[in-house]
Parts: structure tokens; sequence; C-alpha cells
């Protein structure tokens, strides 16, 4: 984990100006709506993931601002300008694909100099440019290589550097990492957030790795069948999703099917069949009574005791029916009188320092009202 | 330490390895045989009647070896045929016609060809088959016939004229026929597939990002095809290339039959003084100098693979 980031909030102040604004998007390829109306604004500095299964339209979304792809509908613009109609040579962003797509007839150096001659800029200023990305990029010795002569994980900073080196506004990466070992993928996280709050460029990434999206990311935005489902901060999406695509999409969830009977100040109550109880939770809008809604919980949220523990916002009993151990925490799955498996985790810490619980053992789990959310859609 | 049981495969693995490496040796006999029996020796048959001398009679050419009338076997080797070559200026401006007609029918394949090749690499799937079969089409018909076919079109009262006369827009008949123009017509038409093909299978191999990747970079579509498609396809270009000018050098054909008489090709020299001359020595000399002469770009061309490897 590359640790906090500090937290710029330009989406949060209302007189700053976006750098990238992305308005009621279209994009279809024969009946299929790749993208299907979609706005997302992006502010400079920020490191924005695009976070979706395969086949939801974020690499689309991605190639619209690259210009490779043009929208049905809509409108993009980039530091405020309509670039819609603009070919992506004439763009102020550059792009780091997944292949790469590194040029094999080409040296490392070359290729990193391949845009700075095409825009005519002097040798002398070339070469200190090249040297210098070379340098960032942690590759001063390998400038004479062939592309097929590096690794992986060069083949990946040359990729950066040739993209980088043109000092674009914006640059957008797609599945930067996906080529990657998973040590190595770790590792490069870490070095791309590093240069990119050095650099101060916009970064604009696609991923399907929600690992990856949380771990870099100062906003992302979940996306599902050409729309975008929901945007925030890392923190806000896995705290707070607010639909059921993306609560299950994003990380592990106990998920309740209900009813709301209640509304009081400090929440909803809210009867679910499944869970054989009213489960209390915190509420951010007024929901009427009888409405449906899902209460979601997240397993390390859960706390599960050998022993009846005191009185908590929702308390339920049941029998351990599985145990999975994964080193650093174990998973509990417990079957409620309702009749729903819920999944409790706990460090290991915390589980030798408890009771021990063992398969088919009476067990209690229990959660705050405020660890839990009611979800609508 | 290993275990015997950890050992074990190895040994098979081994013999495997062993009798593959045998059987790659015999499968590269088979075409070093071919190339023996039927490249090989009758070059040498070719050599050796080249160093002779002209006779009257069957074979028309001199024994290199003769008994003297002390006993001595005698070696004579006859090089008067390839100082002929050097010193009547015929063959050497036939050699000269040759390679420039050759050059150019090359230059011009390479020309229609490219953008032949980059289409049918550019149309959607389900057509390339079809496009490509109609590139290789031509060969369903024998050579010759292809050729005679074209006297028919280009001739005095072919199909072009005919139908410029029935248009009004000529009073008499173009001359057609028998002009370096048709000879360079029917070198191009015969040998494009040969431009086309190696040229399609380097273009199809081209990932398609690198293209989006140019043009990031800021690349103009022609500017990005002077700096990525053309470099990338230069083995290709190379192949094609080779492929239209060696045969190109040695055609007889085409000449002779769209050509002026005095189109001067190598290869019609040849034929002149093989059938006509009957100077067998002189004919055999001329096609020597005409291998070694096309040795060249083929062992330039290996060359360059070679470093196109290395790199």
């Amino acid at each position: 984990m590359a640790g906090p980031r500090p937290q710029l909030g330009a989406w949060q102040d209302p007189s700053a100006a976006p750098l990238v604004e992305i308005r009621n998007v279209t994009k279809t390829f024969g009946e299929h709506y790749a993208v299907d109306d979609v706005s997302l604004a992006i502010y400079p500095g920020e490191f924005f993931s695009l976070l979706g299964a395969s086949g939801c339209g974020k690499t689309t979304l991605l190639r619209m601002l690259a210009g490779f792809e043009k929208p049905d509908k809509g409108s993009v613009l980039i530091g405020g300008e309509d670039v819609t109609a603009v070919p992506p040579y004439s763009r102020p962003v550059n792009m780091m694909f997944q292949s790469y797509a590194l040029f094999p007839h080409l040296s490392v150096a070359d290729n990193i100099a391949f845009g700075l001659r095409q825009d005519r800029v002097p040798r002398a200023e070339v070469n200190e440019r090249v040297a210098e990305m070379l340098r960032l990029v942690r590759l001063d010795g390998y400038a004479r290589r062939k592309p097929d002569q590096l690794s992986g994980g060069q083949r990946q900073r040359v990729a950066l550097a040739r993209a980088l080196v043109k000092q674009p506004k914006l640059l957008l990466l797609d599945e930067p990492l996906g080529a990657l070992d998973r040590k190595l993928r770790e590792h490069t996280q870490f070095e791309l957030v590093n240069l990119q709050e050095r650099l101060g460029i916009t970064f604009v990434m696609v991923t399907h790795d929600q690992e990856e999206a949380m771990t870099m990311s100062t906003r992302m935005a979940v996306m599902n069948e050409g729309r975008i489902r929901q945007i925030g901060t890392p923190a806000e999406i896995y705290e707070y999703p607010s639909n059921r695509f993306v609560a299950g999409f994003i990380g592990a969830v106990n998920q309740f099917e209900g009813r709301v009977t209640e509304q009081l100040d400090e929440g909803l109550t809210v009867h679910c069949e499944s869970a054989g109880t009213d489960l209390r939770v915190h509420a951010q809008h007024e929901v009427a009574p009888g409405t449906p809604v899902a209460v979601v919980v997240r397993p390390e949220k859960v706390r599960i005791f050998a022993e009846q523990p005191p009185p908590c916002d929702n308390g339920l009993s049941g029998k351990v029916e599985e145990i999975a151990y994964l080193g650093d925490v174990s998973i509990y799955h417990v079957r409620v009188a309702g009749g729903v498996l819920i999944e409790a985790q706990l460090t290991n810490r915390a589980r030798r320092a408890a009771a021990p619980l063992t398969w088919g053992d009476q067990a209690w789990v229990c959660w705050n009202a405020d660890d839990a959310v009611a979800l609508l859609e | 330490m290993p275990s015997p049981s950890s050992s074990k495969p190895a040994k098979p693995l081994h013999a495997l390895r062993e009798r593959l490496r045998l059987g790659r040796g015999t499968v590269a006999v088979v075409p070093l045989l071919w190339l023996g029996l039927f490249f090989g020796l009758p070059f040498l048959i070719i050599a050796r009647i080249s160093l002779s001398e002209v006779v009257i009679g069957l074979p028309p050419y001199s024994d290199l070896l003769s008994w003297a009338e002390d006993g001595m076997l005698q070696l004579r080797l006859n090089f008067a045929n390839f100082m002929l070559l050097w010193q009547d200026s015929l063959y050497l401006d036939a050699f000269i016609n040759s390679l420039r007609v050759a050059a150019t029918a090359t230059l011009i394949c390479l020309l229609i060809g490219y953008p032949m090749a980059l289409g049918i690499t550019r149309v959607r799937e389900s057509l390339r088959v079809p496009l490509l079969m109609l590139v290789i089409l031509p060969f369903w018909t024998s050579f010759l016939i292809r050729i005679y076919a074209w006297i028919g079109i280009l001739k005095g009262n072919g199909l072009i004229n005919n139908l410029l006369l029935g248009l009004g827009l000529i009073d008499e008949p173009l001359a057609l026929l028998h002009t370096d123009f048709a000879v360079y017509l029917g070198i191009v038409y015969a040998y494009l597939p040969f431009m086309v093909l190696p040229l399609y299978a380097t273009l199809s191999r081209m990932d398609h990002s690198l293209l989006e990747a140019a043009a990031d970079l800021g690349c103009r579509p022609l500017s990005a095809f002077w700096r990525v498609t053309v470099p990338l396809s230069l083995p290709g270009i190379v192949a094609g290339s080779l492929l239209v000018f060696v045969p190109a050098v040695g055609e007889f054909v085409v000449p002779d039959l769209l050509g002026g008489p005095d189109s001067l090709m190598i290869g019609k020299v040849l034929w002149t003084e093989f059938f006509n001359n009957r100077d067998w020595p002189v004919a055999t000399a001329v096609a020597v100098a005409l291998l070694a002469l096309l040795v060249v770009p083929v062992l330039l061309f290996e060359r360059f693979r070679e470093k196109e490897q290395d790199a």
C-alpha cells in the first residue's frame, strides 16, 4: 500500500476549474452501448482511476480522452477547450498503452525521443530531456537497447518515460501495471504515485484491479455497463457505497435485503427476513417506512464472539460453518437464525486473544449501526 | 542430493533430444539433396561447358580433358568465352539494360504493391482473404498464356486501340506492343504478386497500437507512415524487391513477346546464343555471369536479415 495520500480535495472546491470535463458522452459499437451518457470532471493534480470489469466502457472512455474514439453524443473538454473533434496528434495529452506499444525498430533513447523529434525540438534539448527521463525511470545504462532486449518492468518504464517526456497536461494510463507480476506491481504502484506527486501531472488510469485503484487514486469512478455507478475517494467508495453494485464490486460485503420499518434520529430500523431480525443502520437520507433497502456491512466491521457479548446495535447468533485462514486475517462464516450466511473477519492477533472458535460452534456476531449502510439503489 | 527417482526422467528426455537432433539432421538432408541434384549438378555442367570451345558436332563443345600424343592427360580451360562477355559491348550493354529494366520494374512494383498490401491489411477481416485470392488468381492461368493475352490487348488492332478508335479519341492505332512500355507492363504485371505477398505478410503482423502511439506522440498519419510503418515493413520491402528483381533480370519471355526487336535483355541474348548461334560455351558463360551477378543482391539480403536478427 502506498499509504495515506494528501487530501487534495480540488473537487470539493466550487471555484476550482476542472482540467478534464466529460459532458453527457455516449458511444455505441453497433447495438452495444460502450459508454452511456457519462459526465465526469477531473481536476488538476488528481490521480483519477476508472475502475470496472472488462467491457464496462472504461477503456473506451480513456481512448476518448486520447482522441482515438469519437463520442456519438456529448463533448470532451481538456483545459476548458472543447477537444471532441481534435485528432490525437493535436491534443495536449499522452497515453501509456496497455501493451506499451514501444517501437520495436527504435532504441530505448529513440523511443523516448520520438515525440520530441516530431515536434522539431532542437537536438541538444532532445538529448538532455531524454537523459533526464532515463534517470527519472532509472534506465540510465539502457539507452542503446532495443525494446525486445528489456524485461517487462523495464519496458513499462520506457513506455512511461516516452509518455512523460513531452510534459503533457494529462497522462492517460491504460492498465499500466497489468503485464507485471504481483511483486513488481506493488513496488511500481509506489513509484507511479510518487512520480505523479513530484511532477504534478494529472493522471487518469484505467484498471480492473480494485486494490490498485484504491491504493493509487485520489478519486475513482466505478463503472458498469457503460455507466459510472459512483465517483469518490477510495475511502468514500469503500465506506459509503451508494448502490448495491458498488458495494458488491469493491471488497467483500454482507448484504441483507429488507424494508424500512421506522426512521429514528440516529438511523433506520430495517426488517430483514434473511437475518431473522430487525437491523439498525445509520441513515444518510430520509427514507419513508416501507421502502425496500439493502443493508450492507463489511466483514471486518463484524465482530465475532464465542459467548454472548454485551448488547450492541445489531447482534445475531448462529453456527460457525467455515473458517478460512488467510495469514493476516481469518474469515468466519456464521449461519444465523434467518438462514443467511454472515461473513466476519478477525485479525489473527484478535483471534489469538479471543476464545477459540471452531466448526459447528455457537457464535455471536455483532456490529454498530454506524458501520452499516442502507442502500436504496 | 537429488533422489534417484528425480534423475530418471532426465534420461529419456535426453535420449529424445538426441533423437530430435538426429531427426533434424535427416530433415536437412532432403532439401540439400534436392539442391545438389537439381541446382548444384546442372550448374557444374553449365560451368564446365562455359570453359570449353565451340565445335561443329554433337555435342557442340569440346572436351576439357584430352589425351596428348605422349600419353599425357591434358586439361584445357577456355576462358575466351568470359573474355568475350567483357570485350564485346553487346553483352555488357545487355547486362546493364537488364539490370536497369529489372530495377525500374521492381520500383514500379513497390510503388503499386505497397498501397495494395497496406490496403488489404486495413479492410475488415472478412475481406482480406478474398482480396489476397484476387492477387494470386492470375497464377491459375499459365504465365505464357497471360503474356499472349497482353499481345491481344496491346497490338495495333487489339483491345485498347479498338476501344480508343471506337471512342474517337485517336485517329490511328497507338504503337503499344513491341515497346519498352510493353516490357515494363509485362514484367510489373507478372511479378506484382511477388511484391504484394511478402509486404502483406510483414504489414499484417504490425501492431496497430504502434500507429496509435505515434499519433499520441504528435505524428500526423503521413509522418507516422514514414516513421513507423515503413521502417517496420523493411524486411517485406527487401524480400518483395528481391523476389521481383532477381527473376526480372533474367526475364526472357516478356521482352521476347512484348518487347521490340531491339529490346536488349540478357535473357534474350542467352536464347539467341544458344538456339540461333548454337554457341553453347558463350551461352553458358552468359548464364554463369548472370548467376554470379544475381548472387550479390541475395547475399546482401542475407546480411541484412542477419543484422536484423542480431539487433
